[in-house]
C-alpha cells in the first residue's frame, strides 16, 4: 500500500473542502459592505451554524501535513511565514468578529463589522498569496511576487464567487438579486485568476511544462481547461436562470462554482505531482514513518465517514432559505 | 550565534504566550459543556421556562467562550509547524497521530454540534438537541483527553523506541497511558470545573451588584459556590498525587518548584524565597523544618534530590518556584472564598455586597491558578521538549528573528484586543437587562441551576 500517496490525496481533498467550505463564508463575509444593515443579518445567519466546522478541515489539511509530511514543513511553511501569519490574524479576527458583532452596539457595532470584512479578506487574500509563493517554488524577485499578489486578488475573487452564489442559494427577494450581480463579477475575477495560474505554472518549471505540452497527452489534459470554461459558462447561465425566477434553479450557480474550483484545484494538482515542494521535494520523500501513516490511517478511516455523515446531517437541518436574527 | 539563540527566545515567548492565551478558553469550555447538557436535560424534564433561559443565556457565553478557543487553536496547530519543525521529524511520528486524533474525534464534532446546539432547538427533535449538547460536552472531554495525551507524554514519554533515525511509537496504550497522563488530565479536569465554577458565581455576583433582587442570580450563584467547595479539596488530593508522581519521573522539576539546590536529608519546606540562580541557594527564605521531606516522602528525615544532581539539565528555578506558589496561593483563596461564600449564602441567606464584590473579583481566579499551573509544568521540563529524548533548542527552525519579532507583536496585539473585547461582551451580558424589571428570568444561570443543588 503506497500510504504516502493516499494521504497525498487526503490532504487534498481536505484542503479542497476547506477552499470550498472556508471558501463561501469568507466570501459572504468579504460581501459585508456591499449589503445594507439587515441584509448583513441575513447574510451572517446563512453561514452561523457551519463556518467553525468550515474551518476545521484547515486544521485537518494541517493536521496531515505535520504528520504524514514532516520534512515539508521547514520549506513550505518557512516559506510562506509571514502570510501565514497575516493569515492566521485574519481568520482570528474574523471568527471572533462573528460572535462579538451580534453583542455590540452602536459604533461598536460598525468596528467589529468592520473587523469581520477586513478579517475574511485577509484571510482570503494571504490564502492566495500563499498559493503563488507556492506554486512558484518560494522564488524569490519583484516578479514572482507580483504573480503571488495577483493570485491573492483572484482568490479572494474566487471567495466573492463561492459566497456569492451560496447567498443565491440561501437567500430570496432584493438580497438573492444582488448576489446574482456579485456572482458576476466574481466569476470574472476567477478566470483571471486561472488563466494566471495556468500560465504560470507552465513558465516556472518544466516539469510542469512537460506534463501540459508534451504530445499526446496534451490532448487528454486539455479537458480540464473545456471543462472549466463549461462550467464557467453553466454558471453564467444558472444565474440568468435564477434571475428569470425558474423553480428549484437557486443551487446551481453553487454548484457550477464548486465544480469550477474543482477542476482548477485538480489541474493544480496534476501539475504539481508527486511534489510537495516543486521540482525540489517529493511526497516519498517528505513522507513520515509507516508507524505514524498507519495510525493515522486506521482513524481517518474510522472517523471520516461519520464526519461527512453529520457534516451532511448539520447541512439538512439548516437547510432552506436563511432568516435573519438567528443570533439575537 | 546571538541570532539563534534570539530566534529561539522569540520562538518560545511566541508559542508560550499562544498556548497560555489559548487554555484560558478551553478552561471555561471543557467543563461549561457538561453544566449546559445539565441545565437542557432539567428543562426537558421540569418544562420550567428559567432552565430554558438559563441554557439560552450561558450557551451565548460558551459560543463565545469556544470561538476565542478555536480561533486560537488554529493558530497554535500552525505554530507546531512553523516553530518546531524538528519536533515533527524527531518525534512527529508520535505527536502527529495525537495531534490528527484529536482533530478528526473532536474538533469537527464540536464545531458541527455547536451549531445544532446553538440555532438548531427550533429546527429538530429534543432528543436530537439534547444529544448534540451532549455530543459537544463529549467533544470537548475527548479533545482534552488528547492533547493532555500528548503533552504528558512529552513530560513522561513512554511506549516509544528509536528506529529509522527518529523515535516511533512502540505501543500507543503505551505512549497514551503514560506515567503522568492519568494525574494531569484528572488535575486538568478538575481546573476547568473549578475555572467554569468561579466564572458562574463571579458573573451572578456581577449581576446581583446591579439587580439585588434577582432571585435566579442569587441561585446560581450558590450554585457555582457549592460545586467549588466541593471540588477544590478534590483538586488538592488530585494535585498532591500529581506532585508525588513528577518527584519519580521529573525529580528535577520538582527540585525547581521547592527551590532545593541540594541533595539532602530532611528538606525544609521553602514557603517563600527569592532563589538566586547564580549563586545556587535561596535569599530572604522563610521554611518549614522537614516540610518538603514530609510531604514528598511522608518521613522527616527523607533524602530529596536536589538542583544539584542534575548538572546543566534542570529548569530555571525563579519562573517554576514563582508560578507554583501563585498556583497553590490561589487555590488556597478559592477555596477560603468559595467556602466562606457557601457558608454565608446558607439557606437562602442573601450575600452581603462586600462578599458580592469579593466573589467578582474572583470570577477568573481559575485562569490564574490554571496559567500558572502550565508555567509550572512546561518551564519545569526545560531544557527538554521531550524528557530525555528531545531539547527545545534542537526543535527549533531556521525563521529569522525579524520575522518572529513582526509576527510576535501582530499576535499580541491581536490577542490583547481580543481579550478586552471577551471580557467587556462577558460582563455585558451578564449584567444585561438588570435594571428592567425586578427578576428578569434566569439571570446568569437562572433560578433554575439552584434547584439541582438545594
Amino acid at each position: 500500500m503506497d500510504l504516502p500517496l493516499i494521504f497525498m490525496v487526503l490532504m487534498g481533498v481536505s484542503v479542497l473542502a476547506y477552499v470550498v467550505l472556508d471558501g463561501y463564508d469568507l466570501g459572504v463575509g468579504m460581501l459585508m459592505p456591499a449589503a445594507t444593515g439587515e441584509e448583513q443579518s441575513v447574510m451572517v445567519s446563512s453561514i452561523g451554524p457551519f463556518w467553525d466546522a468550515n474551518e476545521t478541515w484547515l486544521v485537518l489539511g494541517i493536521g496531515i501535513l505535520l504528520t504524514a509530511f514532516p520534512i515539508a514543513l521547514a520549506p513550505v511553511l518557512g516559506g510562506l511565514y509571514l502570510p501565514v501569519v497575516a493569515m492566521l490574524v485574519g481568520l482570528m479576527l474574523r471568527g471572533v468578529a462573528f460572535d462579538f458583532r451580534i453583542k455590540a452596539q452602536g459604533w461598536h457595532r460598525e468596528l467589529w463589522n468592520w473587523l469581520f470584512w477586513a478579517g475574511s479578506f485577509l484571510a482570503s487574500f494571504c490564502q492566495g498569496l500563499m498559493l503563488g509563493r507556492y506554486i512558484t517554488g518560494f522564488a524569490s524577485g519583484f516578479g514572482y511576487w507580483m504573480f503571488a499578489v495577483l493570485v491573492g486578488a483572484s482568490l479572494c475573487g474566487g471567495y466573492v464567487l463561492l459566497g456569492a452564489t451560496w447567498l443565491i442559494l440561501k437567500t430570496e427577494g432584493d438580497l438573492q438579486r444582488k448576489a446574482i450581480v456579485w456572482a458576476r463579477w466574481g466569476l470574472a475575477w476567477v478566470g483571471l485568476g486561472v488563466a494566471l495560474v495556468s500560465i504560470a505554472t507552465p513558465m516556472v518549471s518544466e516539469t510542469v511544462r512537460d506534463k501540459w505540452f508534451d504530445f499526446p497527452r496534451t490532448l487528454g489534459v486539455m479537458v480540464l481547461p473545456a471543462a472549466t470554461l463549461a462550467a464557467g459558462f453553466a454558471l453564467w447561465v444558472a444565474t440568468a436562470a435564477v434571475k428569470r425566477g425558474e423553480a428549484r434553479s437557486d443551487w446551481r450557480p453553487f454548484g457550477a462554482a464548486v465544480a469550477i474550483f474543482t477542476l482548477a484545484f485538480a489541474g493544480l494538482a496534476y501539475s504539481l505531482f508527486p511534489y510537495v515542494v516543486i521540482d525540489r521535494l517529493t511526497i516519498w520523500e517528505a513522507a513520515a514513518h509507516p508507524t505514524a501513516l498507519r495510525a493515522l490511517l486506521v482513524g481517518a478511516a474510522i472517523v471520516l465517514p461519520f464526519i461527512v455523515g453529520y457534516t451532511i446531517l448539520s447541512y439538512r437541518i439548516f437547510r432552506g432559505k436563511a432568516k435573519g436574527g438567528l443570533y439575537d | 550565534m546571538p541570532s539563534m539563540e534570539d530566534a529561539l527566545i522569540l520562538a518560545r515567548a511566541q508559542f508560550g504566550i499562544n498556548i497560555g492565551f489559548h487554555i484560558l478558553f478551553p478552561a471555561i469550555t471543557i467543563a461549561l459543556a457538561w453544566y449546559l447538557v445539565a441545565f437542557r436535560i432539567a428543562y426537558q424534564r421540569t418544562r420550567n421556562p428559567e432552565w430554558l433561559a438559563t441554557y439560552r443565556l450561558w450557551v451565548k457565553i460558551f459560543a463565545l467562550t469556544f470561538t476565542m478557543g478555536v480561533v486560537t487553536g488554529v493558530v497554535m496547530s500552525f505554530q507546531f509547524g512553523t516553530n518546531w519543525p524538528r519536533y515533527m521529524t524527531t518525534v512527529g511520528a508520535i505527536a502527529g497521530p495525537l495531534l490528527a486524533y484529536e482533530v478528526l474525534t473532536a474538533f469537527f464534532l464540536e464545531a458541527t454540534f455547536l451549531g445544532v446546539m446553538l440555532f438548531g432547538m427550533n429546527r429538530v427533535p429534543d432528543w436530537v438537541h439534547i444529544a448534540s449538547a451532549l455530543l459537544v460536552a463529549f467533544g470537548t472531554t475527548v479533545s482534552a483527553f488528547w492533547i493532555l495525551a500528548l503533552n504528558s507524554w512529552m513530560q513522561t514519554p513512554a511506549g516509544h523506541v528509536f528506529a529509522d533515525g527518529q523515535w516511533v511509537a512502540a505501543s500507543w496504550m503505551g505512549v497514551i497511558f503514560n506515567p503522568s497522563f492519568p494525574y494531569r488530565f484528572t488535575h486538568m479536569m478538575l481546573a476547568s470545573g473549578l475555572t467554569t465554577s468561579f466564572v458562574i458565581a463571579g458573573l451572578s455576583a456581577w449581576r446581583l451588584l446591579r439587580a439585588p433582587s434577582d432571585g435566579g442570580a442569587a441561585k446560581t450563584m450558590r450554585a457555582g459556590l457549592v460545586t467549588a467547595a466541593v471540588l477544590i479539596p478534590i483538586q488538592i488530593f488530585v494535585g498532591d498525587q500529581h506532585g508525588l508522581d513528577t518527584l519519580e519521573h521529573q525529580p528535577a522539576k520538582i527540585a525547581a518548584m521547592e527551590a532545593i539546590w541540594h541533595t539532602e536529608r530532611g528538606v525544609p519546606l521553602v514557603l517563600f524565597a527569592i532563589p538566586d540562580e547564580a549563586r545556587g541557594r535561596n535569599d530572604y527564605s522563610i521554611e518549614l523544618p522537614y516540610g518538603a521531606s514530609l510531604i514528598l516522602r511522608h518521613r522527616a528525615d527523607a533524602q530529596l534530590q536536589g538542583l544539584d544532581a542534575f548538572g546543566k539539565d534542570h529548569p530555571p528555578v525563579a519562573p517554576v518556584f514563582f508560578a507554583f506558589r501563585a498556583m497553590v496561593g490561589v487555590g488556597v483563596l478559592m477555596l477560603v472564598v468559595s467556602w466562606w461564600g457557601t457558608w454565608a449564602t446558607r439557606r437562602r441567606r442573601a450575600a452581603p455586597r462586600w462578599m458580592l464584590w469579593m466573589l467578582a473579583l474572583f470570577t477568573f481566579a481559575g485562569w490564574v491558578a490554571t496559567d500558572a499551573g502550565w508555567i509550572v509544568t512546561e518551564i519545569g521540563r526545560q531544557p527538554w521538549l521531550v524528557t530525555g529524548v528531545l531539547r527545545t533548542a534542537d526543535a527549533a527552525g531556521d525563521i529569522s528573528p525579524a520575522q518572529l519579532g513582526a509576527s510576535l507583536t501582530g499576535y499580541i496585539l491581536t490577542y490583547t484586543m481580543m481579550f478586552v473585547a471577551y471580557i467587556v461582551v462577558l460582563t455585558h451580558i451578564a449584567g444585561a437587562g438588570a435594571g428592567d424589571k425586578p427578576a428578569p428570568a434566569g439571570g446568569p444561570g437562572g433560578a433554575a441551576i439552584a434547584k439541582a443543588t438545594e
